[in-house]
């Protein structure tokens, strides 16, 4: 049997590796690669605490990240590819058009 | 030991996945490991009695997302030229490291119950995991539920909006 810790720290690790990916890589499309990484680290949290407490709502939830994950990426992506035609680039740092 | 070992294998397959998105300089790569990430995540639902979110989870993250985003990266031709970091990386890292430090004490200083016992109904016939999903889903989450396809609505228009650009189709 496995101790529902292992699961959250595992949840925990994930989170993390995405919110690094987050905050260093320069490439517009890993950081939205990253963000479904975070996601799916909360993911296995909920349904972990839903197998371990025997309740639905948990895995009920999981349906609901991933309608709104999937609602980000469609939006996310549009927005790249704009910004793509804008600027010709996907790094972020030259997507400077609100600083002052 | 024998009994962890099919957690150990998808968990840390699931995080060196993870790691390698990161990490890859080429954004194919990256999204072919998300794409690993992926599997393994959905072979650990079905480690925690949840099949039919494992197969949603392939279907929609593995069939459906990550096709849209290899459309994205192969259209905008993207190439791993100059440095990969971007410019606040040491602030990053900082505040990375608090973060992780936060989570790693939060976990250590929970205490974890262990498994409860499943309560047995007699009088209600035991439904598998899909019924029961669906019976819940439709019932007590009917209002999220809808609320949800509006959301995909939205999302259908507006990502239309957003990647049609000037000159494309006639301006309506």
């Amino acid at each position: 049997m496995v101790p529902l810790s292992w699961y959250v720290t595992l949840s925990a690790l994930m989170f993390v590796t995405g919110l690094v990916g987050v905050l260093i890589r320069r490439n517009i499309v890993v950081v939205l690669l990253c963000i479904e990484i975070m996601l799916n680290a909360v993911n296995i949290n909920f349904v972990a605490f839903s197998d371990y407490l025997h309740l639905i709502d948990g895995q009920i939830f999981v349906f609901f990240v991933i309608t709104v994950a999937a609602a980000e990426v469609a939006i996310g992506l549009g927005i790249i590819i704009s910004l793509f035609r804008l600027k010709e680039s996907v790094n972020m740092d030259d997507y400077n058009l609100l600083k002052l | 030991m024998i009994q962890q070992l099919p957690f150990i294998y998808f968990g840390g397959m699931a995080l060196v996945c993870a790691i390698l998105v990161v990490i890859s300089r080429v954004a194919i790569y990256s999204a072919m490991a998300l794409l690993g990430m992926f599997v393994h995540v959905a072979g650990l639902f079905i480690l925690l009695d949840a099949p039919f979110l494992a197969g949603v989870q392939l279907l929609v993250y593995a069939g459906a997302i990550l096709v849209l985003y290899l459309f994205v990266v192969m259209l905008l031709n993207v190439h791993g030229r100059g440095p990969m970091l971007q410019r606040q990386t040491p602030w990053a890292i900082i505040l990375t490291l608090l973060a992780a430090g936060e989570m790693g004490y939060l976990v250590l200083k929970s205490h974890f119950y262990p498994k409860l016992p499943a309560i047995p109904h007699p009088s209600v016939p035991t439904l598998g995991n899909t019924e029961t999903i669906g019976m819940v889903l439709y019932t007590q989450y009917l209002f999220p539920f809808e609320v949800a396809s509006v959301v995909l609505l939205i999302a259908l228009v507006g990502a239309i909006v957003m990647a049609r650009g000037r000159g494309g189709v006639s301006q309506g």
